[in-house]
């Protein structure tokens, strides 16, 4: 019994002390401030900085790679703290969520084709831009979803994406995949939204989706002289910067294009 | 000397024995600007101008670009994004016919092709937006001005017609085999080789019979009746099976002193240069089993596919599908208000119950794929990968020497969409290497900044 003891103890002694050596002569010089910027940030590795994860976006920063403000997950608190480790400072920034200008399912869209090929929008959108008649709807088949490291995307019963606001972080992942350019950040606080990127003319536009802007400029009308909704190439849109906050402008759209959110801007629920 | 790999697929040449039939001449066409792999032309007249026939609609934007011309005289209708049979809206100029079908009066003069100077042929043709008749419609001056560097010692001239139902280039071989031929000369002239080769699938004995008699003493050519399997027509494989060369990965014919002609697009130089026509008409079967009278016609670019449908005696009630092209590379119309463009060698209609839709199943590692590519590739590994989205793995696997020929998805017992998936690998390994170059870039230059501070 004592003999395999000790042997065994000492064999675990010597490897121990392998080891130790092994750390002291193969260690990693790291920046003490990489450090300290990878605990402050959220670690939900997201990859929305456009880097590896929350290391790699930390010893970016302290390399003079990425801006202090660069993860778009975390709070106004944290960047400060990111930023003031590395020495600088940086620009308050509205909180943001992202939003799907579309809300086309099968139920108002209308099809040009039957597709049966692999389910990802962006497979489908290289056949003639996807299956919707509409040249700007979304395809449904989940790209954004996929990518949403924070599940905030559902796939409503008819097909179409939605943001769940209270989980989205802002990261815009879901905004470089969608194929059809479809998805914005837009501020926390903002209610009125134009949930259309059609830029056909009124009557192709209404043939393709029942719920398409038209581009009447019917809600263009109620700001005359005012840049707040305005509309450009046969599509309304919102100057986020003077977002208006009227529940009765959507009353004016005839077609349900232009909605009115006010329940929509509850304080993101974080996952740091 | 035989590729590895290919399919035999059923080849339904039922129109092989229908003479070419001229289209009547309709009351409106559509001409799409961009016909061709490039940049698209600038567009010259406006809604409400009138225009001849033969006159241009659009002037080349720099070297891989060719001009459009309307297909007969008329007003313009309209210069807007119409239906494309490429799949999205593209600018096209719609014309309506005065049925007066009225000659413009600043054609070139006909012109002998022996006479003229290679420069001077190349214009010509580029001024008459001929471009490669196949289907693929890379303008064909450009294939015919290989860089100093690459000596081009072999004109091959492509009659395999591989795909399928399609035979308007083995009619045209047929019925217009001297033109054919002289095409090749002029095409020999100004490449400046003394060689070209002659490819024939072995169904179409009558065809290399028509070009060998019609073969003016001048020009040197050597017949070779290849053996029947698709993609027997891929320029590729075609240079294997006639010269033994490879063309290296990413690398273009001309890299192995080829350059590959359809022989339609012989007959349109040939006009371009003998008459001073440009290329507005081309011949396209109009075939398969739901089309009531199937044709092969001689029909003007811009067409309207439904009037071209109507004049093939419209298509079946139980009609399921219309592909521009063969079935197996062609692509599917679901707007029947397209036109027929330069590239269109056919109009498949498949009834119901043969264009039916599959679901894929899983892959079950049978390996019928791997024997059936061409190109040597490993279809189902890459199917695999692409399905899982894991595109940075496909380039290990050479995803972009896939011709995106379907024999894979032909015998894949699973029916995976095959195809599709590397379609969409393509594109995406594409904008991976894409990004890697520019990080490679930053990095220099960060290195450099540094260097220097």
């Amino acid at each position: 019994m004592l003999v395999p003891t000790v042997v065994l103890s000492g064999i675990g002694l010597l490897a121990g002390l392998g080891l130790a050596l092994a750390a002291r002569a193969f260690a990693v010089e790291t920046d003490p401030r990489q450090d300290r910027i990878t605990e402050a940030l959220p670690g939900a590795n997201c990859g929305g900085c456009g880097f590896a994860g929350c290391g790699d976006f930390a010893g970016a920063v302290v390399r003079g790679d990425a801006k202090p403000d660069g993860c778009p997950v975390c709070d106004q608190e944290t960047r400060r703290l990111v930023a003031s480790i590395v020495g600088q400072t940086v620009q308050d920034r509205a909180p943001q969520v992202a939003l799907i200008l579309c809300q086309g399912g099968d139920d108002v869209a209308a099809k040009k084709y039957r597709y049966n090929g692999l389910a990802s929008c962006a497979s489908a959108a290289l056949l003639g831009g996807g299956d919707k008649a509409c040249s700007a709807g979304c395809l449904g088949l989940g790209d954004c979803q996929r990518v949403c490291a924070f599940g905030a995307v559902e796939m409503t019963p008819s097909g179409v994406a939605r943001i769940i606001p209270a989980r989205c972080t802002a990261c815009g992942l879901c905004v470089a995949a969608c194929p059809k350019d479809l998805i914005k950040l837009v501020p926390v606080e903002a209610t009125i939204h134009v949930l259309c990127s059609n830029h056909d003319r009124g009557p192709a536009a209404k043939k393709a989706c029942t719920v398409a802007c038209l581009g009447c400029k019917k809600c263009e009308k109620s700001f005359t002289g005012d840049p707040r909704i305005r509309v450009a190439d046969f599509l309304a849109y919102i100057d986020y910067e003077h977002a208006p906050d009227d529940p009765a402008l959507a009353a004016l759209c005839p077609t349900g294009s232009l909605v009115y959110r006010g329940d929509a801007a509850p304080a993101a629920e974080r996952t740091t | 000397m035989k590729f590895s790999g290919g399919v035999h697929p059923a080849y339904h040449k039922d129109t092989a024995g229908l003479q070419i039939e001229a289209m009547p001449l309709l009351h409106r066409y559509v001409v799409p600007i961009a016909q061709h792999l490039g940049a698209p032309g600038k567009v010259l007249v406006a809604k409400g101008d009138r225009v001849a026939r033969w006159q241009p609609l659009s002037e080349p934007v720099g070297f891989v670009s060719v001009p459009v011309h309307a297909p007969t005289s008329g007003t313009v209708k309209q210069v807007a994004a119409l239906p494309h049979p490429l799949g999205r809206p593209m600018l096209a100029v719609e014309i309506e016919s005065d049925g007066e079908d009225r000659p413009w009066e600043g054609l070139a003069p006909p012109a002998d092709w022996r006479r003229l100077e290679p420069a001077e042929l190349r214009r010509a043709i580029q001024a008459a937006g001929v471009v490669g008749m196949g289907g693929a419609t890379f303008p064909t001056h450009v294939k015919l001005s290989p860089p100093a560097e690459k000596k081009v010692d072999l004109l091959i001239l492509n009659g395999a017609e591989c795909e399928p139902y399609l035979t308007a280039d083995h009619r045209v071989m047929l019925e217009q085999a001297a033109e054919v031929m002289e095409g090749l000369g002029l095409m020999m002239r100004v490449l400046g080789v003394t060689r070209a080769c002659v490819g024939i699938e072995s169904n179409k004995p009558d065809a290399l019979e028509a070009l060998r008699r019609a073969c003016p003493a001048d020009v040197a050519a050597e017949f070779t009746l290849l053996e029947t399997k698709y993609p027997q027509g891929s320029e590729k494989h075609l240079i294997y099976a006639l010269s033994g060369r490879r063309v290296p990965p990413g690398g273009l014919p001309m890299d192995v002193g080829c350059v590959v002609q359809n022989v339609g697009t012989a007959v349109a130089c040939l006009e371009a240069v003998r008459d001073g026509l440009p290329m507005t008409e081309r011949v396209a079967t109009v075939t398969g089993a739901a089309i009531n009278v199937p044709h092969n016609l001689r029909v003007r670019v811009g067409a309207p596919l439904l009037d071209v449908l109507a004049h093939c005696g419209g298509v079946t009630p139980d009609v399921g599908k219309v592909i521009f092209g063969g079935p197996m590379m062609g692509i599917g119309q679901f707007d029947m208000d397209v036109p027929l463009i330069k590239g269109t060698s056919g109009v498949l209609c498949l009834r119901d119950d043969e264009a039916v839709l599959f679901e894929g199943g899983p892959c079950i590692r049978c390996g019928a794929c791997v024997d059936a590519c061409p190109m040597g590739l490993v279809p189902s590994a890459m199917g695999l990968i692409a399905e899982r989205f894991r595109f940075e793995e496909l380039g290990d696997w050479h995803i972009l020497d896939c011709i995106e020929c379907g024999s894979c998805a032909y015998v894949c017992p699973s029916r995976r969409p095959l195809v599709q998936h590397f379609k969409r690998g393509k594109a995406e390994w594409r904008d991976i290497l894409e990004e890697r170059r520019a990080k490679t870039d930053r990095d220099a230059k960060r290195a450099e900044t540094a260097a220097t501070a």
